[in-house]
C-alpha cells in the first residue's frame, strides 16, 4: 500500500504502478469517489440479445475464423503475414522494419512471419510456439487468423486454435509433402476433424521452389491427390475442400493473381486466390437454439486488456449469449464476475452471441480464480465439474489402460484410461468386451478418469494424447462428479 | 536401513527382524514391510492420565517401549512419515493390554518386527532390498512447460512430487511484453520454489525436462542466477543439469523422460531405469498385440499355471501395492505367484507403486507378465470361466478385490 496517499483517498484500495502512473491515478479515483463513494456497479441493459441478434442478421458482416495448419516450416507463419500485408491489413513500413531486424539475426525470411510471431522466443528461434490471433476486413467479411503452430510440442496450442475456428487451412509445402504426411501435416488433419470442423482450404505453398524447374504443375496435382486420399481417409467430405496452388514469400495468388504468363499460366485457370476462396467458404451463423442457450465459453487466453480493464478474457462462445452487465460463473473455481465490456473483432459492443470471438473484460472477480481453459458459463445453468466420463472414441494409436492427457482446445488435464469397455464396430455394434487392447482405426467405448476435476460438458469434444501424439478422439458421453 | 538383529527361521519363516531407519526413504520400506497382525515393537510417547482418591487428574507424558499388533497403516509420502495404529499386545506398567496406541516410527530409533503369518519369499526380498547399504541414486525432476512446473524428487523406490508451481500466463499478443514478463516471472518463481526444496552443499543430478525451449530457457535462467548472485554452490549444481525432452508438463511423462538415452546414459543401472525400459518393452508388446504381453490378475496367473513365464525371458512385473493387501489370502496368492515364476526360472521384477512405471502397472491391474511363447487364447478361457474376478476390467469392481490397495475406485453409477 503506497505512503503517499492523501487522507481523503487512502480508503480508496486500488493503487498500482509508481511515479507519474501512480499521481494520475489519484486524480481519477479522487474524482470517482466525489460521484460515488464505492465501486461503480455494472449495470445490465436488459436486452434482448437473441432478438437483437436475429434483426442484425441480414446487417451484419459476414465473419469467420479460420486456423492454419500444417507440419513445421510449411510456411504457415509467412503465409498469413503475406495475406495481412497484401490485404493491406499490415503496412509494408512493418514489414521492412522486421526485415531490417530478421537481417541482423541472419533469418531475412522470416520477416512476413514476425506479423504473427510477435514472441521473442518465436523471432529467436524461427517457429511458432502460440496461436496468434490477428483480425482483418475485406469488403464482405471479417476474418479472424488464428496461425497455429506447426511443430509437434506445441500440438496442444494448436488444438486451442483449431477449436475456435470456423474452417481451416490446411499449408502443405509443395516440396515437403512426405515428412508432412508423416508428421504434423497427418495429425493436424486428424485434429482438426476431431475438433469439429468441417471445410478446408489446402494452401499448397512453395510452388516457386518447386524442382526443377518453378511452378511445376505436376507437383501441384500431386500433392492434392495425395492430400485429398487422406482428407478424405480422416472423413472429409469432397466437396468441402478446396486447392489453391500460391507462394507464401513471393505472394503469387495469395491475394494478388499469379500473372497469367509464363510459368504460372496454368494457375489462373486452376483455381482463384486463397483469400477469393476464403471469402466464398462463408462461416454458417449459429442456429436459434444456439444463441439461446446456456452461455459457455472456454477462456484461451487471460490477459491486461489495458488500464482501464485490467483483467480481461478472451475466447469463442461456444453457446449461448451475453451482455454488458450479466453475471457470469468461472467453472471450476465456481467464482462469479461481472461483465464490464465486450469486444467483438476489436470493437467494442454491447452483446456477443454464439460462435463469436470476443473480449470480455470482467470485474467482480480476482484473477486467481481465472486460468486459460477455464469455462465461464451461465449461473442459471453452469457446467459441472467432473472427475470420470464414459467416452466412444476413434482409435488412432493402440490404446490399452494407461496415462493420458485429455485436451479440450485450451484445456488439459492429466488422467489416465481406467477401463477398456468394448470395442464397436461402424453400426455401433459391440465387437468385443473388455479387449485387452484397443487397435489404431477401431472405435472402442473407453472410461477416462481425471487427476483433477474439469469442466466438461457432455457432448464436449475430447482429444487423447500420450507421449507426445494423439491416441484418440472422441465426444463426452456420460460424465460422473466421482471418479 | 540398517538390520541390527534378525532370527527368522528359514524354514517357516518364524522368528523377529529389529531395523533401524536411516533416511526419510525407509519409512517406505517400514510400509512395506509391517502388514497387519504383525507385531511391532518401538518406542512410544503415551499420555497417562491419572485420577486420585480425590477426583483430581493428572496427566502424565512417559517414554516408554510398546508392542503392538498392527491393524492400520498410514504412510505420508510428501513428509515420508509411517504411523502405525493396533493394539497394545505386551502389558506393562503404563499401558493396559488391548489399548489402542499409534506408532509414529521415527528416524534413528529401532523396530523389531515380528510376522503373523510368517516371513513369506516377498517379505524377505522386501526386507534384503530395505537393507541393501548401496550407494543410493538420487535426483531432482523438473517436468515443465509455460506456466506449469512439476517439482519432483525421484529414489530408487519412489517419485516424490515436492510442489506443483502452476501460473496464469497471458498468451502471445502484439505491442505487449506481459507475456515475456510473465514468464520471467514463472522461471523465478519456479527456481526459487527449486532452490527451496534441495539440498545444495551435496548437489544432486538436476533433471529440466519439458515440450519445446522451456527446460533449455529455463536452464538459462538458472545459469543467469549462478552468474550475478553470490551463490557459489549453484555453480555446482549447473554442472549437474541434466536437460531432456518431455512430452507435456504432467507427471506420467516422467516415464519417457527417464527412458530418454540422455537421461539412462546419466543414471544407468538404477532400479527404476531397468523398470520403465520393462514397462516399456510391455506396452510395445501390446500395441503390436503380440500375444506375448498380458496383463490383469488372471491372466497372468492362467499364464504362469501355463509354464510360459519362465526361462528365456519371462517376466512377471507385479506391482507392490498387491503385497499391502488386507487380506491375508491375497497377499499369499501374490507370493505364491511370485514364488512359482521364480521356480519357472523367469524374473520378477516388484515394481513400486511410488514410482511412474509402477503407477503405470497399477493401470492395468497392478501385474503384467511378458511371456515366453504367445498364447492367443488366455483371455476367451478367462472370459468364460472368470467373470466375477475381472470385474476391475470394467472399472465397476471394488478397488480392494486384487488387493490394490489406494487403487482409485470408481463409481458405480454414472449420471449424466
Amino acid at each position: 500500500m503506497s505512503s503517499t496517499g492523501s487522507t481523503d483517498s487512502a480508503k480508496s484500495t486500488r493503487k498500482t504502478g509508481d511515479g507519474l502512473a501512480k499521481k494520475t491515478e489519484k486524480l481519477k479515483l479522487d474524482e470517482a469517489q466525489s460521484a460515488t463513494p464505492s465501486p461503480p456497479k455494472v449495470k445490465s441493459k436488459g436486452l434482448d440479445v437473441p432478438k437483437l441478434w436475429s434483426e442484425s442478421k441480414d446487417t451484419r458482416k459476414s465473419a469467420a475464423a479460420f486456423v492454419v495448419i500444417g507440419h513445421v516450416d510449411h510456411g504457415k507463419s509467412t503465409l498469413m503475414g503475406r495475406l495481412l500485408l497484401d490485404a493491406g491489413a499490415v503496412a509494408q513500413r512493418d514489414i521492412d522494419k522486421y526485415k531490417k531486424q530478421a537481417t541482423e539475426l541472419n533469418k531475412s525470411s522470416f520477416a512476413l512471419a514476425w506479423v504473427m510471431d510477435t514472441g521473442s522466443e518465436e523471432r529467436e528461434r524461427g517457429v511458432t510456439v502460440d496461436i496468434a490471433q490477428h483480425p482483418f476486413q475485406t469488403a464482405n467479411t471479417d476474418f479472424t487468423i488464428l496461425d497455429a503452430p506447426g511443430h509437434r510440442d506445441f500440438v496442444p496450442n494448436m488444438l486451442a486454435g483449431a477449436t475456435m475456428a470456423d474452417l481451416a487451412v490446411l499449408v502443405v509445402d509443395a516440396n515437403q509433402l512426405e515428412s508432412g504426411m508423416k508428421g504434423q501435416t497427418k495429425e493436424h488433419i486428424l485434429l482438426a476433424k476431431a475438433c469439429g470442423l468441417s471445410k478446408v482450404v489446402v494452401a499448397v505453398n512453395k510452388l516457386d521452389a518447386t524442382a526443377p524447374k518453378a511452378w511445376d504443375e505436376q507437383t501441384f496435382h500431386h500433392v492434392k491427390a495425395e492430400v485429398g486420399k487422406l482428407l478424405q481417409s480422416v472423413g472429409f467430405e469432397k466437396e468441402d475442400v478446396l486447392y489453391v496452388p500460391c507462394s507464401g514469400l513471393g505472394g503469387t495468388n495469395v491475394v494478388n493473381p499469379a500473372p497469367s504468363s509464363g510459368d504460372t499460366a496454368w494457375v489462373t485457370g486452376a483455381s482463384g486466390t486463397l483469400l477469393h476462396h476464403l471469402e466464398s467458404s462463408p462461416a454458417a451463423s449459429p442456429a436459434d437454439d444456439q444463441v439461446k442457450a446456456p452461455l459457455r465459453m472456454q477462456i484461451a487466453d487471460v490477459f491486461r486488456g489495458s488500464i482501464t480493464n485490467p483483467l480481461s478474457v478472451s475466447g469463442r462462445i461456444a453457446a449461448g449469449n451475453v451482455q454488458v452487465g450479466d453475471i457470469v460463473v468461472i467453472q471450476p473455481s465456481g467464482e462469479k464476475a461481472t461483465i464490464r465490456g465486450i469486444e467483438v473483432s476489436s470493437e467494442p459492443g454491447d452483446w456477443a452471441v454464439a460462435t463469436e470471438l470476443c473480449t470480455l473484460h470482467l470485474a467482480d472477480i480476482d484473477p486467481v480464480h481465472l486460468r486459460a481453459g477455464d469455462v465461464l458459463c451461465s449461473t442459471a445453468q453452469p457446467v459441472g465439474v467432473i472427475r470420470s466420463f464414459v467416452t466412444q472414441v476413434e482409435v488412432l494409436e493402440p490404446l490399452l489402460p494407461q496415462g493420458v492427457d485429455v485436451h479440450v482446445g485450451r484445456l488439459h488435464v492429466p488422467g489416465s484410461v481406467a477401463a477398456l469397455i468394448s470395442t464397436v464396430d461402424a453400426k455401433g455394434e459391440v465387437v468385443r468386451k473388455k479387449p485387452r487392447v484397443a487397435k489404431a482405426g477401431e472405435t472402442a467405448n473407453v472410461k477416462v478418469v481425471l487427476e483433477t476435476g474439469a469442466p466438461l460438458p457432455v457432448g464436449e469434444r475430447v482429444v487423447l494424447r500420450s507421449g507426445g501424439s494423439t491416441v484418440a478422439s472422441g465426444r463426452v458421453g456420460s460424465v460422473s462428479v466421482g471418479r | 536401513m540398517r538390520l541390527i538383529k534378525q532370527n527368522i527361521e528359514q524354514k517357516d519363516g518364524s522368528g523377529t527382524a529389529t531395523l533401524l531407519p536411516e533416511e526419510p526413504e525407509d519409512m517406505w520400506h517400514a510400509y512395506n514391510l509391517i502388514r497387519p497382525n504383525d507385531l511391532l515393537r518401538a518406542s512410544a510417547v503415551r499420555k497417562i492420565i491419572q485420577e486420585s482418591g480425590s477426583g483430581s487428574r493428572s496427566v502424565d507424558r512417559v517414554h516408554t517401549t510398546l508392542t503392538i499388533r498392527v491393524t492400520k497403516l498410514d504412510f505420508d509420502p510428501q513428509a515420508s512419515q509411517l504411523h502405525v495404529s493396533g493394539r497394545v499386545a505386551e502389558e506393562n506398567k503404563h499401558v493396559k493390554l488391548g489399548s489402542y496406541h499409534t506408532l509414529d516410527l521415527e528416524l534413528q530409533r529401532n523396530f523389531t518386527l515380528e510376522k503373523n503369518e510368517g516371513w513369506d519369499s516377498v517379505a524377505i526380498d522386501t526386507l534384503k532390498e530395505s537393507i541393501n547399504q548401496d550407494a543410493k541414486a538420487q535426483l531432482w525432476a523438473v517436468v515443465m512447460q509455460e506456466g506449469l512446473a512439476n517439482i519432483c524428487l525421484i529414489t530408487d523406490h519412489q517419485t516424490i512430487l515436492r510442489q506443483r508451481v502452476e501460473t496464469s500466463l497471458p498468451k502471445k499478443r502484439a505491442g505487449s511484453s506481459d507475456h515475456d514478463k510473465s514468464v520471467q516471472r514463472f522461471y523465478q518463481t519456479t527456481y526459487d520454489s527449486l532452490l527451496r526444496q534441495i539440498d545444495l552443499s551435496d548437489p544432486k543430478p538436476l533433471l529440466l525436462a519439458s515440450p519445446g525451449f522451456t527446460a533449455s530457457s529455463f536452464q538459462q535462467f538458472i545459469k543467469t542466477q549462478a552468474a550475478s548472485g553470490a551463490n557459489k554452490q549453484l555453480q555446482q549444481l549447473l554442472q549437474k543439469i541434466i536437460v531432456a525432452h518431455s512430452a507435456s508438463a504432467h507427471l506420467h511423462s516422467l516415464s519417457e523422460v527417464l527412458a530418454s538415452p540422455a537421461v539412462t546414459s546419466k543414471l544407468s543401472d538404477t532400479k527404476f531405469a531397468r523398470e520403465t525400459q520393462l514397462m516399456d518393452r510391455f506396452f510395445e508388446l501390446m500395441r503390436n498385440d503380440d500375444a506375448r504381453a498380458w496383463y490383469g490378475p488372471k491372466e497372468c496367473e492362467a499364464a504362469v499355471e501355463r509354464a510360459a513365464v519362465g526361462k528365456g525371458g519371462g517376466v512377471l512385473l507385479i506391482s507392490n501395492a498387491l503385497f499391502r493387501s488386507q487380506e491375508i489370502k491375497t497377499r499369499q496368492r501374490w507370493v505364491k505367484l511370485v514364488d512359482e515364476v521364480k521356480e519357472q526360472g523367469g524374473e520378477v521384477r516388484v515394481l513400486s507403486s511410488m514410482h511412474e512405471s509402477g503407477k503405470r502397472l497399477e493401470g492395468l491391474g497392478g501385474i503384467a507378465a511378458i511371456l515366453t511363447y504367445p498364447i492367443e487364447d488366455l483371455g476367451d478361457e478367462i472370459e468364460e470361466n472368470g467373470e466375477e474376478d475381472d470385474a476391475w476390467m470394467n472399472g465397476d469392481g471394488n478397488g480392494h478385490m486384487n488387493g490394490i490397495e489406494g487403487r482409485r475406485e470408481y463409481d458405480e453409477d454414472i449420471d449424466i
